[in-house]
């Protein structure tokens, strides 16, 4: 074995490219995860998210490029990656017909957690599930929300050093979703390393980092506040009673890069360098000049606004 | 060590799993009874009363002994008897008879007198197999009939006279040669016999292919094989895992279905039930493979079906199981020498009827493990690629 102590890094990835045919899904990514961090893959459907997480996991074999998780190399140390590592997959991927225990028996059966060790993180895992009441029902009777808090807990048995989550989340109501996250900040409080993907908007927000991913490229990488502060136009939030009549003109205007309704507002961004004439772009698109108020912009215009400048358009 | 813990884990989630879903018991339980149902008594090739139309233009008591010798052994049965041509023409179209037989007059005379005369057979020929039998028994008895006559026709004259029967297309057998057919192993020549220990060979092979490549490619679409697959779970011991389960059942139902054959349908076992084991176990490693090497190609159910029904037809037809493989074209039976299924059965039949043992039956031994061994090898090399 020649497992490197990199002191902080649990997921290293350079040049990882992968295609299928003539398409690439994913394209020259490098990146590095540090060790207790969680790590965000916000892009839209199609963007490579998928792609590249199985690679990692070893279910799918790297075009070219290389990478290392938990200090072994990818692809060729694998089979010891997979002992360390803990995946859920965007389906729900445990049997829906054995019952709580059962999946939770079989899981730990893999991963080589017996005896007293077994029996505490059974418990662990379903107190943390809320599943104590129901280990012996049948786990495709559960909710969702249940279901994924289960998967998790079924991929931390072994108490992987590293944890990939596929879109966890999707199909589940905003409030277990809330529950799911305060899961994983415990879990990488405890020293776990996460590498989540998402396209939820407000699950990148709870990111330590977050990379931007859109065709297979990764566009962008830093915190959401860094992300957000580095955006170079500024979004202006228009309140009038026409919105829905005024977008479209603003959306023409040159100085205006973009222009799109908010609910009620219409969310504007103007180029950068031209903040000045925001009430003059107002008046000539026949509304009042006080109309518009500077706002933070979401981790979405962010995103689009990344790959504007990378001069692409978005997948999905 | 945690290999072995792997393994287990895994066979008793799929052990699970097979007896909780009442589909898969259905098929696991249903589908031997109704095999040995359909081949211990619905597949007839036996000849037992079949139906013949008698067209008598003698009407004599010579005819009429000739009509009895026919039915008194129970295998034809008088279905309709006319003069007219029309009557036995219609019985035949029908289907009331499967066999026409008409005597023309003087018929009695001829026989007498010791005249060489000559009755009509005709028979069905749209159910070859019966219609061959039947036409086979028949002859048969007709001459038997011929000889016996003509013996007592020249022992109550006194004096030789050359009485002989013959039909169109019959006239080989000389009235000197007295023929006794005695068929081994199966005395009474019934197929149910012949079908019951058959039974074995496709329930074993159906099982093994249809519930190792169900049991795989369900799991890829439901996207719980990637949750096994990041898991320290390496490839074999995934195989394992998922072929051992399947390999207890189909021995299960090998054991069901040779016991059902014993007791409910008397079908003989002569040989050592040992050689039966050995065979079976060897053959459901070809089966297995078949099943591993099908779900590397299919990532639906359905299409794991469609390619158990490419498999599974030409196995059948190729193997000796319902139609004999001697008597195929050349091209056809070499082809059949491929066929696992052919090995097995002639190893069940030849075990079950004739008593054999190792010595006998080496080489469909020898073949049959060369091909599970080479099936599994690239089974597993296909397998383990599939999976990365």
């Amino acid at each position: 074995m020649n497992r490197q102590e990199l002191p902080g890094a649990s997921i290293e990835v350079q040049d990882l490219t992968r295609r299928f045919g003539d398409f690439t899904a994913v394209d020259r990514v490098s990146f590095q995860v540090e060790e207790g961090e969680i790590f965000g893959f916000l892009g839209p459907n199609g963007a490579g998210k998928t792609t590249t997480i199985k690679m990692l996991t070893g279910l799918l074999r790297p075009t070219s490029g290389h990478g290392r998780v938990a200090g072994f190399r990818v692809p060729e140390e694998s089979a010891l990656i997979r002992s360390r590592i803990g995946y859920m997959s965007q389906r729900f991927s445990l049997y829906d017909d054995l019952t709580v225990d059962e999946n939770i028996e079989l899981f730990g059966g893999l991963y080589g957690v017996t005896g007293d060790r077994f029996d505490e993180r059974r418990a662990w895992t379903l107190s943390m599930a809320r599943l104590s009441d129901a280990a012996d029902r049948p786990t495709g009777e559960l909710p969702l929300g249940f279901k994924q808090r289960l998967a998790l807990g079924c991929s931390m048995l072994h108490e992987p050093e590293v944890l990939f989550l596929d879109e966890p989340t999707s199909g589940v109501d905003p409030r277990a979703r809330r529950r799911f996250w305060d899961l994983i900040h415990k879990l990488a409080e405890a020293g776990t390393t996460i590498l989540v993907s998402t396209h939820y908007m407000e699950e990148a927000e709870s990111c330590d980092r977050i990379a931007l991913l859109n065709r297979g490229r990764l566009i962008a990488i830093d915190t959401p506040r860094n992300l957000r502060q580095a955006m170079p136009e500024t979004i202006y939030r228009v309140r009038t009673p026409h919105a829905v009549a005024a977008v479209g003109r603003l959306a023409r205007d040159p100085a205006v890069v973009d222009a799109a309704l908010f609910g009620r507002d219409i969310h504007a961004v103007i180029e950068p360098g031209a903040e000045s004439e925001v009430g003059e772009v107002l008046r000539r698109n026949g509304l009042p000049a006080e109309a518009a108020s500077p706002i933070s912009p979401s981790l979405e215009d962010v995103f689009v606004s990344c790959v504007r400048r990378a001069g692409g358009a978005v997948v999905g | 060590m945690s290999g072995r813990i792997r393994i287990s884990r895994l066979v008793r989630k799929e052990l699970r799993q097979i007896f909780r879903d009442p589909r898969t018991k259905r098929i696991i339980f249903a589908s031997p009874v109704i095999q040995l149902l359909a081949f211990g008594y619905a597949v007839n090739t036996d000849v037992r009363g079949t139906a013949t139309f008698v067209q008598d233009h003698d009407r004599t008591a010579e005819s009429r002994s000739l009509v009895e010798s026919l039915t008194a052994a129970g295998y034809f049965r008088v279905a309709g008897a006319s003069t007219r041509d029309r009557d036995l023409t219609e019985a035949l179209d029908h289907g009331r008879a499967v066999i026409g037989l008409v005597i023309p007059a003087g018929f009695a005379r001829d026989v007498q007198s010791g005249r060489p005369t000559s009755v009509q057979l005709l028979v069905d020929g749209t159910n070859s197999n019966t219609g061959t039998v039947a036409q086979g028994y028949a002859s048969r008895t007709i001459a038997q009939w011929g000889v016996a006559r003509g013996r007592e026709v020249r022992a109550a004259a006194g004096a030789p006279v050359g009485a002989s029967l013959t039909m169109p297309g019959d006239a080989s057998l000389p009235g000197g040669v007295d023929l006794r057919v005695r068929a081994w192993f199966n005395p009474d020549l019934v197929s149910r016999v012949y079908n019951v220990p058959a039974v074995i060979g496709l329930i074993v092979l159906l099982m093994s292919m249809l519930l190792t490549s169900l049991g795989v490619v369900r799991e890829r679409e439901m996207g719980t094989l990637d949750q096994l697959l990041v898991s320290p779970l390496s490839a074999g011991e995934l195989m394992l895992g998922k072929t051992l389960p399947v390999a207890g059942i189909a021995m299960a139902q090998l054991t069901l279905v040779t016991v059902v054959g014993l007791l409910w349908f008397q079908v003989p076992f002569r040989g050592d039930p040992v050689v039966l084991l050995a065979a079976a176990g060897v053959f459901i490693l070809a089966g297995l493979s078949m099943g591993l090497i099908i779900s590397t190609i299919s990532s639906t159910q359905q299409e794991a079906f469609l390619g158990m029904f490419l498999v599974v037809f030409p196995v059948i037809i190729l193997s000796g199981f319902l139609y004999p493989v001697d008597t195929m074209p050349y091209l056809f039976e070499r082809l059949s020498l491929a066929n696992p299924l052919r090995h097995f059965l002639e190893i069940v039949r030849a075990v079950f009827l004739k008593g054999a043992g190792f010595t006998d039956l080496w080489v469909q031994f020898a073949t049959l493990t060369g091909m599970a061994a080479a099936g599994l090898l690239y089974a597993t090399r296909r397998f383990a690629r599939s999976m990365v």
